[in-house]
């Protein structure tokens, strides 16, 4: 097979292959080498870069809808880990060459010397109508085993995302403080208010596998960040007396985590809590709720989310496997706060005595729209209002 | 919110002829808008000169007028019918004109009749450069430096500031009709003179130049709750300077990232709120520096455009039909996705695939005129082809625009075969190609083709034309193939 511009000698065959019998063929970029994890399909039109480090995709291969990918190549600004995540790429039509002027390399180069295989050339149209409707499957991509039988062995071997913890593959080891902002042209207001002023907020980030974007957006709205390890105690956190905590979004099952869901129950009154993604999941099943395995996720920056607070529609970025249940959650205690329009799912809620809310999806977008960065602003209110009972009026 | 019910008429103004810069779209747009609001219950009065055009068949509206779409006229269906609102975005620039022409001299009160879709305010601010610029300043973005002028006079002064080449722009006029882009002094008298000329009040924007910047569009919804989403964006082929209705254009863009198009989707939001276009669909123009990124906003289209038209095709968003629906009150929220018929359409479309349009030009029928590409649009027509990658989009359309094109080239129309060129003759016929590229030009792209060919490289190709690379990249690609498939037999 050849791709159009693509000297036939450069082309490394490759091959998909899902744990249903489907297999598919195309070309290696990136490095080469074998690969499985969870097929899921991604929806943004833009955004690789970020989609790829985002740790909430460690275990997965993830696929793009969009079929052209690579074209504005890699930057050094777009990360939001040290390196990408994702356990393979799929796309239809990787470009190698690449134009914009913060790029500063091609995508494959990039992937290739993380050590990722990404797989082009795939009819990614069918296989993303595959996943919808037979589901979330594993699956495996290989540039080394061509054999369809021992490919479709190996994935079938493969562990299952359902009960997985894989917050301890990306978590940090150990804790770290943070105070950088987006630093791009491109950044949202407000901007490291801290700086000029000092940090106003001390806040203690559970990371699970944390989006830099949310500690650049946290840092930006003042907060002053202690990063944690998955397994902190809720009594190593508290003795940082921080004035909020942050749980972090991140990859696999919540249900999974028992010692972080154990850790939040016991921090539940104590401080101001806001949780993202995994967090929104860990704090739900720490109140109470359950959580469950959606056929084949949530994943893309154009989720139309209603804010059941004023009615209005927030475009959302979204990246979850799981959700929760909002009809095990107590009713006298937890208020649903925003639903996703698509599918009626639970996209957050709030506590109505108690101050902690929580959302489903992505307010720091990377990649995606910045319609819901609000809810930094009403994590920071939430730590003025707990605050201000206890130290009196608030001196400056 | 529900529909409206204080409401029971509307008036629909239309396009009337179509001519070169305002075409069919505004019948496409114009007969979802009638049809929707009918079936809402409403009496529609349509307005429209142009009997060639679906709106005005007898089953589409309660009352139809063939009537010269002048403030004269649209004054007496107003007088006769009595309608409750008028519905001013559905008809191009003839409709808005036509609109504020009767709101200014007091029609619109004396009988009652409000406007809905956009506000006058908010049409006068995002129409009259001055106050558009004024907007901007407001919530802090940038547009391209320049003033108004009335006169000679104060053009010249604000040359000297800004230096050439520099844009002319007349305000209020159809398709950039009168404008146009000087390079040195004489031209620039005469485009002034002209501009002055053209322009409906007398006055003219002498901007400066961001020829070769990278241009943008995205096609923008709000609805009375604030809720604002972008349906489409528009990457052109063809850079800054030359008219979109004469640019290749592509959707979705293709060479930003994600942080640069977010930083474009949140200046779009703040446009339509600063200006003040309540409901509906509104287009955004943006120009990008491809250097360093700079981003200036271009201008609104506070209505439905010929943009709209290929946004909605190209994401199955029936834009023209939400923004009437809007129009009388219904939040995105409440209006079913026209695909998927259970989520809202308060959604930003996705797509898997890549989608192209190529105008559509008629010289020959036209001897004498220049054919150089400019701020005034020329071309008579476009097509839309859609495919999986780029190239394939555009390899369709250029089969679509019925001039004989089997795609790029290497379907025996092809001006001259490269490839038998003598070594003495590569010379020549480099100096003619690059000499084609310089100046904008129909077709273009074909004369790129024969630039790779004759061994032109990207970065020379750019220095240009101002093409961006990842287009011209694409270019070799198709060019490469051909070659790989000129070294098969067919035995």
């Amino acid at each position: 097979m050849t791709i159009l511009g693509h000297h036939i000698e450069e082309e490394v065959q490759a091959k998909l292959v899902l744990e249903n019998g489907t297999i598919f063929t195309g070309e290696a970029f990136g490095a080469t080498g074998e690969s499985t994890g969870e097929v899921v399909f991604n929806t943004s039109l833009t955004g690789y870069q970020e989609i790829l480090t985002d740790p909430s995709y460690a275990g997965q291969i993830v696929t793009m809808t969009y079929p052209l990918i690579g074209n504005y190549g890699i930057n050094l600004e777009d990360l939001e880990s040290v390196k990408p995540q994702v356990a393979g790429f799929i796309v239809k039509e990787y470009f190698d060459y690449h134009s914009n002027f913060r790029s500063i390399g091609s995508l494959g180069d990039w992937l290739s010397r993380h050590r990722i295989l990404g797989i082009q050339g795939i009819d990614t149209r069918m296989l993303t109508r595959m996943i919808r409707t037979v589901g979330a499957m594993r699956g495996i991509i290989s540039a080394n085993d061509l054999d369809d039988a021992r490919l479709l062995q190996k994935v079938r071997q493969s562990p299952e995302m359902k009960g997985l913890d894989l917050t301890k593959q990306v978590t940090t080891s150990e804790p770290y403080s943070w105070d950088e902002v987006d630093r791009t042209p491109f950044a949202l207001a407000p901007l490291a208010q801290h700086r000029s002023g000092g940090g106003k907020w001390k806040v203690v980030v559970f990371d699970y596998g944390v989006k830099h974007n949310i500690l650049r957006r946290l840092s930006s709205y003042g907060c002053v960040l202690t990063v944690v390890p998955s397994s902190y105690s809720a009594e190593q956190v508290l003795e940082l007396n921080p004035d909020g905590i942050f749980l972090s979004n991140g990859p696999g099952d919540p249900a999974a985590v028992r010692y972080a869901i154990a850790n939040i129950m016991k921090l539940v009154g104590r401080k101001p809590l806001f949780g993202i993604c995994l967090g929104h999941q860990i704090l739900a099943l720490a109140l109470g709720a359950k959580t469950f395995k959606l056929k084949f996720g949530h994943r893309g920056a154009n989720h139309p989310v209603k804010n059941l607070l004023n009615g209005s529609v927030e475009i959302t970025s979204q990246n979850h496997g799981f959700a929760v249940d909002p009809e095990t959650f107590d009713p006298l205690a937890i208020e649903v706060t925003h639903v996703n329009l698509n599918d009626g799912t639970n996209e957050g809620f709030r506590h109505r005595s108690l101050p902690i809310f929580s959302v489903q999806y992505h307010p720091e977008a990377s990649p995606g729209p910045h319609d819901s960065d609000y809810l930094f602003r009403q994590f920071v209110e939430m730590m003025e209002r707990d605050r201000a009972p206890a130290v009196g009026p608030q001196s400056p | 919110m529900p529909k409206r019910t204080d409401i029971t008429s509307i008036l629909i103004i239309g396009s009337g002829p179509i001519v070169i810069g305002q075409a069919c779209e505004f019948d496409y747009s114009g007969t979802q808008a009638c049809r929707v609001l009918r079936e809402e219950g409403y009496r529609i009065i349509l307005v429209n000169s142009n009997p060639a055009t679906i709106m005005t068949d007898p089953d589409l509206a309660d009352a139809t007028y063939v009537e010269p779409i002048t403030p004269h006229f649209v004054e007496k269906i107003i007088e006769k019918e009595r309608p409750d609102v008028i519905l001013p975005t559905m008809g191009g620039q003839t409709a808005l004109n036509t609109a504020v022409a009767l709101a200014e001299s007091g029609v619109l009160e004396k009988y009652g009749v409000e406007l809905i879709g956009a506000k006058l305010e908010a049409i006068k601010k995002a129409e009259d450069r001055e106050l558009f610029q004024r907007a901007m300043d407001r919530i802090g973005l940038a547009t391209a430096r320049g003033g108004f002028v009335r006169s000679r006079d104060e053009a010249v002064k604000i040359a000297a500031a800004i230096g050439f080449p520099i844009i002319i722009r007349p305000s209020f006029t159809l398709g950039g009709t009168g404008g146009g882009i000087a390079y040195n002094f004489e031209e620039f008298e005469e485009k002034v003179e002209h501009g002055l000329s053209s322009s409906p009040i007398h006055e003219v924007l002498i901007e400066e130049s961001v020829i070769g910047w990278k241009e943008y569009e995205l096609e923008v919804m709000r609805d009375l709750k604030d809720n604002v989403v972008i349906i489409c964006s528009i990457e052109n082929f063809d850079p800054m300077g030359v008219h979109t209705g004469d640019s290749i254009t592509v959707a979705p863009a293709q060479t930003l990232s994600d942080k640069e198009y977010q930083h474009m989707r949140d200046a779009a939001r703040k446009v339509i709120r600063e200006i003040g276009v309540e409901t509906g669909g509104s287009n955004i123009q943006f120009a990008v520096n491809p250097d360093n990124g700079r981003m200036i906003v271009i201008e609104m289209n506070p209505r439905v455009s010929r943009s709209s038209a290929l946004a909605s095709k190209a994401t199955g968003f029936p834009i023209a039909k939400m923004a009437a629906k809007l129009a009388v009150g219904y939040t995105l929220d409440e209006i079913p996705n026209d695909i998927t018929k259970q989520t809202p359409a308060s959604f930003e479309p996705t797509i898997d695939y890549c989608v192209v349009k190529i105008p559509r030009w008629d010289f020959e029928k036209f001897k004498g005129v220049d054919d150089t590409l400019g701020v005034q649009m020329k071309s008579v027509g476009e097509v839309m082809a859609i495919g999986r990658t780029f190239k394939e989009s555009l390899q369709k359309a250029l089969r679509s625009l019925e001039q004989g094109y089997g795609g790029l080239g290497a379907d025996g129309k092809d001006l001259v075969d490269v490839r038998s060129l003598s070594a003495d003759q590569l010379p020549e016929w480099k100096k003619r190609v690059v000499d084609r590229l310089r100046m904008p030009k129909p077709l273009n792209v074909l004369y790129l083709r024969y630039a790779l060919q004759l061994g032109l490289t990207i970065e020379d190709l750019f220095e240009i034309t101002k093409v961006d690379r990842w287009f011209l990249h694409n270019l070799k690609q198709i060019v490469d193939f051909e070659e790989e498939l000129r070294t098969y037999s067919l035995s």
